[in-house]
């Protein structure tokens, strides 16, 4: 069997313990991993052997759960998914951007939850019938109307990717818009004017400017920029048909 | 054990130095800039227009200066950038689905080239250039 090769790792990881410290601060960490590793590896090797005290969150270490997000040398990525030689020196490690730090690596995901909620992510059919009257059918060609928007892992490097999320807390930001979009498209749904009282606001779509990372950082290529422009479209339309059109109506 | 997040401020400023794709978003949002001031020109030229011969050629006279051929190149090269980059974020905004496919993004981006390169013709003819 071939040896598989090694390297030396230089890892500036952001600490912060809520119990001592106010302020965060990098610590430096010098571990082996094996050439094919990726960042997750360096850091699970961190916390078993130099610094248990260490925190992050992982999973299932092959880019699906979505736990593992974090800053790596200041650009969103799932640290399952980012390979070590790919990087020449120290690689800079930090929590999510935008998000309060609970400790470490571990942020906060509360007031993403809270405005995935508020966009109503299920399926809200027109008329809702008994289950002996079978499932809601769907062809494929209505499947991927909506497909490549339902493989958000919710691992939020959109929202730490999103300046305007940065800027503006209140944004509603890429993922949950897509998830409203996402349901929006889908064949089975009759919901888009409930979620249209969330989308089409400041707080909505009109916050983006189309600055593009989210779709950029995407590590499931959602492409939540497009999603956003296609819902700013048609707001756009339902605006124009229910003040311009004389007996427009939404 | 107690929650007290850390919670770390978005430069409102600076954030734009962070990653060279928000220069790149940026540098698009000045083009904008040209682009209005352009616009400004063209009402003051009608403006002069409305005033008489003598403000005409005045004007005229004004856009054959320097900074002023300096102006229109910086703005020509303003609005190429800024129509260039819209139409390549168009696939994004207008996808077309046919049956369980979609068109390439390509082909949509193209498409507004076209677009764009006709009707530069029909007001090149219109305004006597052919």
């Amino acid at each position: 069997m071939t040896q598989m090769k090694e390297r030396l790792v230089q890892l500036e990881v952001l600490r912060y313990n809520p119990d001592t410290d106010t302020e965060a601060h990098f610590q430096r960490y010098e571990v082996t991993c094996y050439e094919e590793g990726v960042v997750l590896d360096a850091l699970n090797k961190i916390k078993a052997d130099i610094d248990p005290t260490l925190n992050f969150r992982w999973s299932c270490h092959m880019a699906v759960c979505g736990s593992c997000g974090m800053m790596i040398n200041g650009e969103p990525k799932l640290s399952c998914h980012t390979f070590l030689r790919e990087y020449e020196g120290v690689i800079r490690v930090e929590p999510l951007a935008h998000f309060p730090i609970e400790r470490d690596l571990v942020t906060a995901p509360d007031d993403f939850m809270e405005k995935l909620k508020r966009v109503k992510p299920y399926i809200i059919p027109k008329e809702k019938k008994p289950i002996s009257e079978g499932e809601y059918k769907q062809t494929p060609t209505q499947l991927m109307k909506f497909r490549q928007y339902s493989m958000c892992i919710n691992c939020m490097l959109c929202y730490a990717a999103c300046p305007e999320y940065g800027l503006d807390p209140q944004f509603i930001g890429p993922a949950a818009l897509t998830m409203a979009h996402r349901y929006n498209q889908d064949s089975r749904d009759a919901g888009r004017e409930e979620r249209q009282e969330v989308v089409a606001t400041h707080e909505g779509v009109w916050t983006c400017t189309f600055v593009g990372a989210c779709s950029e950082v995407c590590p499931a290529h959602v492409d939540p920029a497009s999603a956003l422009q296609q819902m700013k479209i048609t707001s756009s339309i339902d605006w124009i048909v229910e003040h311009l059109i004389p007996g427009g109506k939404k | 054990m107690s929650r007290r997040p850390l919670v770390r401020e978005c430069p409102p400023t600076t954030w734009y130095f962070r990653q060279p794709r928000y220069l790149r978003y940026m540098s698009r949002e000045i083009t904008s800039v040209f682009v209005g001031a352009y616009c400004v020109l063209l009402v003051v030229g009608l403006q002069r227009l409305s005033a008489g011969p003598a403000a005409w050629e005045a004007f005229l006279l004004g856009l054959r200066s320097a900074d002023s051929i300096v102006f229109h190149l910086l703005a020509l090269a303003a609005a190429v950038y800024h129509a260039t980059t819209w139409f390549n974020a168009t696939q994004k905004a207008m996808p077309i689905q046919i049956g369980e496919d979609f068109v390439p993004g390509n082909v949509i981006s193209g498409a507004h080239y076209v677009a764009w390169a006709v009707l530069s013709v029909v007001i090149l003819y219109l305004a006597g250039v052919f």
